[in-house]
């Protein structure tokens, strides 16, 4: 009998803990008298820890935790996930396209009076990433990525290739290239990057969302992307560009041994270069897009972020003052450069890049060329449903690089895959 | 026993049998019933913005009743999925729960060699994680790094892309028939074991060659455990979402919607859309005890002897 009802008594005691168990959770209500504001802020930039420990050692009243994430769609779709559970940090690293989901949901806070300062250190485009057009401020910008064409200058000199400067250059080259040794591509098409795909269009003059008066105007394959993905449509079809999905250990064995002589990406390339492609030190150099028409003179973002504040966050105040700090403080934005190997977003910030990464020791002005490159970049505003834009693209465009058929209908089957949620989630479109 | 005196002992026991139930209770209750409930609850809802969806309260939560299911089965892309999932069941049940018979009576038999080894490598991959299984063999798929390539090459297949559409179905499957014998031969192989040697030598004594004793002794004594682990790789087949999703970035042939749990996390997390997903997980949930449940139907008596 004893044991039994020993056992009775267990199974009280475990049920009890269960239910204590889940019935402790919201018990950090009361803001914290004594003791400094904690913050908590997630970010995949890499040694953030370390430029928020500089932080915490100046402001004792104010202690940022950084918890380091995973970057890609997953990060916005965890955020997303963590904001509707009423778990969300207190700040977050959100890509400019991946804002305005974060607003539609309500997931982020409108931080315009506490960041009011700021605001003359950055420039109008990249400013309206943050603002959205609107009367708002749902971050600061951090990072930008005005995009640049990489090649290998050994390679082209042995090729006897010069840089192209317009489009059709590029493709000539493409077919001499592939025509000289089969195994070789002059560059590659990525159907698994829609942020890359969505710079070049922006580079061509690309305008996918637009605000006319209270309506979102949807304009994923207005003429010009339609020209971009007719353009490597083509090159697809004839074969004389890499399809293969990059990122990959194979596409990365690609860069690094000469079968890739170019790459189309963002100033943060030198990063992704030197870990995936080390053997190309010194052999790499960076030059402006090839042109849609000669004598003209764009680019286009791949990436770019900004932090923002969640709208469940209970330090709004506390979190803005370090985000100004952040990405505004001439010390902050050095380390940001150092340590995290970002190009700033702050007008200032682009001064403090001198020295010309490593990898690059072959292009001493890089940043130079790099600067005046960003100078020409052109941006989109970005629609509330680029998630599911960007997913419609990989799916859309690996089909078409499969079957090797038209990227005009896969660039329409996104466009109407984006339409078609706008409106099933109600937002009001201009027809 | 009379059902005053059953009565009399309930009364006697009180609330010990409650008590003793409880733990188990609770835990269903919040880790089975309550997440099933609220899955059910969402699917039923959906987000309604209105006008740009950026202002202050331009989003509510609205009740749509049985709009999301209708959506989720008119969907072709949700039935062309099942398609490629029935295609792939029937590949891995079949090669799989075949090598696993074989293996088993193979190390059953009393002739074979170093049977201790072959079982433990026969098993081992069936301790690596899917993602980490899929991700070995999805590097080994790539052509520039890979000796399977190399292999092939040797056996004069030149070029051949076993991440393009019509390969990529046979990758999968061999990473699933690669992780998964070893488990199943594991089951089948215990049972073997527990039925008793007289058998055999009755058999032996007709005459019966060792092949006629694996044939008529042996697999009908296995029914049982054959039963079971069909049910459990049927289970496990109809819920694929590991590999085709680990070899996504790498091939150009994996649609985000390849198989039906691969769409419930399209929605979800890359859609934002937890009400489909919530609506289209349900769907599955019934479809795929349907075929369990008809299997079972269709083998109790005979494997488990369930005579009335």
């Amino acid at each position: 009998m004893r044991t039994k009802r020993l056992s009775a008594a267990l199974s009280v005691l475990l049920a009890g803990a269960l239910v204590a168990g889940c019935s402790s959770s919201p018990e950090e209500e009361t803001p914290q008298e004594t003791g400094p504001v904690e913050l908590t802020f997630w970010t995949w930039a890499p040694n953030m820890d370390k430029i928020a420990a500089v932080w915490n050692e100046a402001h004792p009243d104010i202690k940022v935790t950084v918890s380091k994430q995973a970057g890609g769609d997953e990060a916005a779709a965890k955020f997303l996930t963590a904001a509707k559970a009423g778990n969300a940090p207190d700040l977050v690293q959100a890509e400019y396209q991946m804002l305005p989901s974060f607003v539609a949901a309500e997931a982020v806070a409108d931080i315009k009076a506490d960041v009011e300062g700021v605001r003359g250190e950055f420039s109008d485009g990249i400013w309206r990433l943050v603002t959205l057009g609107t009367d708002a401020v749902y971050g600061l910008p951090q990072d930008s990525g005005p995009m640049m064409l990489y090649y290998r200058q050994d390679l082209f000199a042995r090729y006897g290739l010069e840089v192209p400067r317009t489009w059709e250059e590029y493709a000539a080259a493409a077919r001499t290239v592939h025509a000289r040794d089969k195994s070789v591509y002059l560059g590659g098409f990525s159907s698994k990057d829609p942020g890359w795909f969505a710079g070049l269009a922006q580079q061509a003059g690309g305008q996918w969302w637009s605000i006319t008066g209270e309506a979102w105007q949807v304009g994923i394959n207005d003429d010009a992307t339609k020209k971009v993905a007719d353009f490597w449509g083509g090159l697809a079809k004839e074969g004389v560009v890499d399809t293969q999905a990059p990122w990959t250990p194979e596409w990365n064995a690609a860069l690094n041994g000469g079968k890739l002589l170019t790459w189309s990406s963002a100033v943060w390339g030198p990063g992704v270069l030197s870990s995936n492609a080390p053997d190309g030190k010194g052999k790499w150099a960076i030059a402006p897009l090839p042109q849609w028409s000669a004598g003209e003179n764009h680019s286009g973002f791949w990436g770019g972020s900004s932090i923002a504040v969640s709208a469940g966050s209970k330090h709004r105040k506390a979190a803005a003052q370090f985000l100004s700090w952040l990405n505004t403080d001439a010390k902050a934005v050095d380390l940001l450069i150092k340590e995290a190997a970002i190009y700033p977003a702050a007008k200032s910030g682009q001064q403090l890049l001198t020295t010309a990464p490593e990898y690059f020791a072959n292009q001493p002005d890089f940043w130079q060329q790099a600067t005046t490159i960003a100078g020409t970049a052109r941006g989109f505003t970005f629609g509330p449903n680029v998630n599911v834009a960007y997913g419609a693209y990989k799916d859309a465009f690996d089909k078409a690089v499969q079957q090797k058929s038209s990227f005009t209908d896969a660039l329409a089957a996104v466009q109407d895959a984006t339409v078609a949620d706008m409106k099933k989630s109600g937002f009001t479109l201009a027809s | 026993m009379s059902t005053a005196q059953q009565g009399a002992r309930a009364a006697r026991a009180g609330a010990t049998p409650y008590l003793y139930l409880a733990p188990a209770v609770v835990l269903f209750t919040l880790f089975v019933a309550a997440p099933i409930g609220y899955t059910a609850y969402l699917s039923m809802r959906r987000v309604k913005f209105s006008g740009l969806g950026l202002g202050k309260n331009s989003r509510t939560e609205i009740f749509v009743g049985l709009d999301n299911y209708r959506a989720a089965v008119a969907d072709g892309e949700f039935w062309a999925g099942w398609l490629r999932v029935l295609g792939y069941a029937g590949l891995v049940l079949t090669l799989m729960l075949g090598l696993a018979l074989v293996f088993a009576l193979l190390l059953d038999s009393a002739r074979v060699r170093l049977a201790r080894f072959s079982r433990i490598a026969i098993f081992l991959p069936y301790a690596v994680p899917g993602v980490v299984a899929t991700l070995l063999w999805g590097f080994l798929y790539l052509p520039s790094l890979s000796p399977v390539h190399a292999t092939l090459r040797a056996f004069g297949v030149e070029n051949v892309d076993l991440l393009d559409p019509s390969t990529v179905l046979f990758s999968m499957v061999n990473v699933a028939i690669w992780g998964g014998t070893g488990f199943n031969m594991l089951v089948l192989y215990t049972q073997l074991r527990a039925i008793p040697r007289d058998y055999y030598e009755a058999a032996r004594i007709d005459g019966a060659s060792e092949l006629a004793i694996a044939l008529r002794v042996k697999v009908p004594m296995l029914a049982p455990a054959l039963v079971l682990t069909t049910v459990f790789s049927i289970i496990a087949t109809i819920q694929v979402f590991t590999e085709p999703m680990t070899l996504r970035p790498i091939s150009n042939a994996v649609s985000s919607t390849w198989s039906p749990l691969m769409k419930v996390y399209t929605d979800a997390f890359v859609n934002g859309d937890l009400y489909s997903a919530a609506a289209t997980s349900l769907v599955i949930a019934l479809i795929s005890v349907v075929p369990s449940l008809l299997f079972m139907r269709l083998v109790r008596r005979r494997a488990f002897g369930e005579e009335r």
